[in-house]
């Protein structure tokens, strides 16, 4: 016994299986270490990033300049593709890497951005909803089931367009569509929360139901309200895409990625990349971050085990 | 049985009528809809002029009345933009959207209950993970871009289906692929978790023990439990694919109402939209009402 204490205490990695002697945060640390998924999305998430911030500024590329000189040019990759346009041209000449360069830019900003709105709105009435309950609860739950039944998209499309479409009016819009998720996760957080001991302890002290909702409740709901932020930063990015796609989203010549597909639309079948790149980008963006978010639900619940592997 | 129907009936009107005031002010008060018609930079008194014309001078409360007793009497509006009464002109396009809504349902419950289930008897199996990564990059893929390369692969590169339309059937299968494939990934999940629960259920120990195995054990009685939750998902998708048809719609040149709404909203007809949004949520409504009904009927314990 005492021997296995000891080669313990010189070995810890050796005795994974142990992992009652972890905290919580080696535990969360040893936890998102396993896994596969987490680590990919938080990877290629990080590289979009880097790519997205100092891509412009490293490279000496312009998303608005024209030279109708060079229209269509082929992706390198292709026979007659030069290494200047690494992507080739679009149909007014524009530099295609460039373009998909600067969309990756707005597609996080918009997705950031419309996330963060949806959260602060559902977040204040999922914790209003499931502190205060009665009659609070009932009105909130009448607001999500309208919110639910109305048809998004389409809301966003005619107020979008008919307002001025702008990123700002973009960002107000999706996340003023898209708090539902929001809602329901923190209310039941919050139904759980407000039960418990140190809750009714704070109250005994005479902390006030202000500050208990911002000191006691909200710090513990912050690890579900992540993952449900990463999963709607993609639903907000796929959103603006869309948006943009069919003409009532962000307006031209911005280089926005639904904006591309739809120019590249007209070009199918001789340029099909004008369409096929801006998605590719689409699609890696959303994956890596609906990854990390789906790997982020596994490493923070507490009943989930450490990974079999 | 009746008695739950009823509550559900009053919450749903009263939700309805919630949302008709909602559209309504949003769409007449939060945007000007003389502006709107008269364009980005007309003069003052062109959208004084129109203002009248159309009678938005008049008190809003009193518009949203006449608007809303109107629908009881089938009276939808006139519209600007295809100076035509909106009544008909949802009636020109409605077939199209039910034919895509139901054909993409089908495609929905063709690919994700059978690997749902397969994914479900063969937990952390080759199946299982590519159950996964068929659901993880329908999550991702967004719609309109499936659709172009759709186009791309099975309409351009080999010649199998047309581009686009709306002519027969056949027009129909590859937007209902597109448009169905949405609501793969959330169906299929449910389908596994809902199985494997199922299977790790007590009666089916007993059954297991007293006999029945392999096919005949997960038809007869694991399954029929564990498709109660997907048939009401299913009730609800078949709501949503109303609303998601917009883009599916203008992507494949189909006359249905999503691409209606696209160009009443790109010719800024605010009656049209108006009544498409509130049709869309009514709908949508509908069968979430169905859905719970569905269940209740299904599942006793519900109806306590």
């Amino acid at each position: 016994m005492i021997f296995k204490t000891f080669l313990k205490r010189l070995f810890p990695r050796s005795f994974d299986e142990q992992i009652y002697n972890l905290t919580p945060k080696e535990l969360i640390i040893r936890k998102s270490s396993n896994h596969g998924g987490f680590k990919f999305g938080l990877f290629l998430l990080t590289v979009i990033f880097l790519f997205a911030i100092f891509g412009p500024v490293i490279l000496d590329v312009s998303p608005y300049e024209q030279d109708l000189t060079k229209r269509l040019l082929p992706p390198v990759w292709k026979e007659g593709g030069t290494w200047e346009y690494i992507f080739g041209t679009d149909g007014n000449g524009r530099d295609y890497f460039a373009r998909i360069l600067y969309g990756t830019r707005i597609s996080l900003t918009i997705g950031f951005g419309a996330a963060c709105v949806g959260m602060i709105i559902g977040v204040t009435l999922g914790v209003c909803a499931g502190y205060f309950g009665g009659w609070v609860d009932q009105i909130v739950s009448y607001l999500l089931t309208c919110q639910l039944a109305l048809p998004g998209l389409l809301l966003a499309m005619t107020i979008v367009f008919l307002i001025g479409p702008s990123i700002t009016v973009v960002i107000f819009v999706i996340g003023a569509t898209h708090w539902a998720f929001f809602l329901v996760v923190s209310r039941s957080a919050t139904q759980k929360i407000k039960n418990l001991d140190y809750v009714t302890a704070a109250s005994a002290i005479g902390a006030s139901k202000f500050q208990i909702i911002m000191k006691d409740i909200i710090p513990n709901t912050v690890s579900q309200i992540i993952v449900i932020f990463t999963l709607e930063v993609g639903i907000a990015i796929l959103n603006e895409a869309s948006l943009s796609f069919l003409g009532v989203g962000i307006q031209p010549p911005t280089p926005s990625w639904g904006l591309l597909i739809a120019e590249g639309k007209e070009a199918i079948f001789f340029q099909p990349w004008l369409i096929i790149l801006p998605g590719i980008a689409l699609f890696t963006l959303v994956v890596s971050i609906n990854m990390l978010g789906d790997g982020l639900r596994d490493v923070s619940d507490p009943n989930n085990k450490v990974s079999e592997e | 049985m009746l008695k739950f129907i009823a509550g559900r009936l009053i919450v749903v009107l009263s939700v309805g009528l919630t949302l008709s005031i909602v559209t309504f002010f949003l769409l007449n008060y939060v945007i000007d809809p003389a502006q709107a018609i008269a364009g980005e930079d007309a003069l003052f008194e062109e959208i004084e002029q129109i203002r009248e014309q159309y009678g938005f001078d008049r008190s809003i409360t009193v518009r949203y009345f006449e608007w809303f007793t109107g629908i009881f009497q089938g009276d939808l509006g006139e519209s600007y933009y295809w100076n035509k009464p909106v009544i008909s002109l949802l009636v020109d396009r409605a077939p199209e959207t039910i034919t895509l809504a139901l054909m993409s349902v089908s495609v929905t419950i063709l690919i994700s209950i059978p690997l749902g289930i397969m994914a479900a008897l063969n937990p952390n199996s080759l199946i299982d993970r590519m159950a996964l990564g068929i659901a993880v990059t329908a999550q991702a893929v967004p719609n309109f871009w499936l659709g172009l390369i759709m186009i791309l692969i099975f309409a351009l590169a080999f010649p199998i289906f047309p581009v686009s339309g709306d002519k027969t059937l056949f027009h129909f299968v590859l937007p209902s692929i597109v448009l169905g494939a949405s609501s793969v990934p959330a169906v299929m999940r449910l389908m596994r978790t809902g199985l494997l629960d199922v299977i790790n259920a007590d009666y089916i120990r007993t059954a297991r023990s007293s006999g029945f195995y392999g096919w005949r054990l997960i038809f007869n009685h694991a399954l029929r439990n564990a498709l109660l939750p997907v048939v009401s998902v299913l009730a609800v998708q078949l709501g949503n694919k109303f609303g998601g048809s917009v883009i599916t719609e203008s992507v494949f040149a189909i006359n249905g109402l999503g691409r209606l709404a696209l160009e009443s909203i790109l010719g800024a007809d605010i009656p049209t939209v108006q009544i498409l949004v509130f049709v869309f949520a009514i709908i949508f409504l509908f069968f979430n009402l169905l859905a719970d009904i569905l269940n209740a009927y299904l599942d006793p314990r519900l109806r306590l």
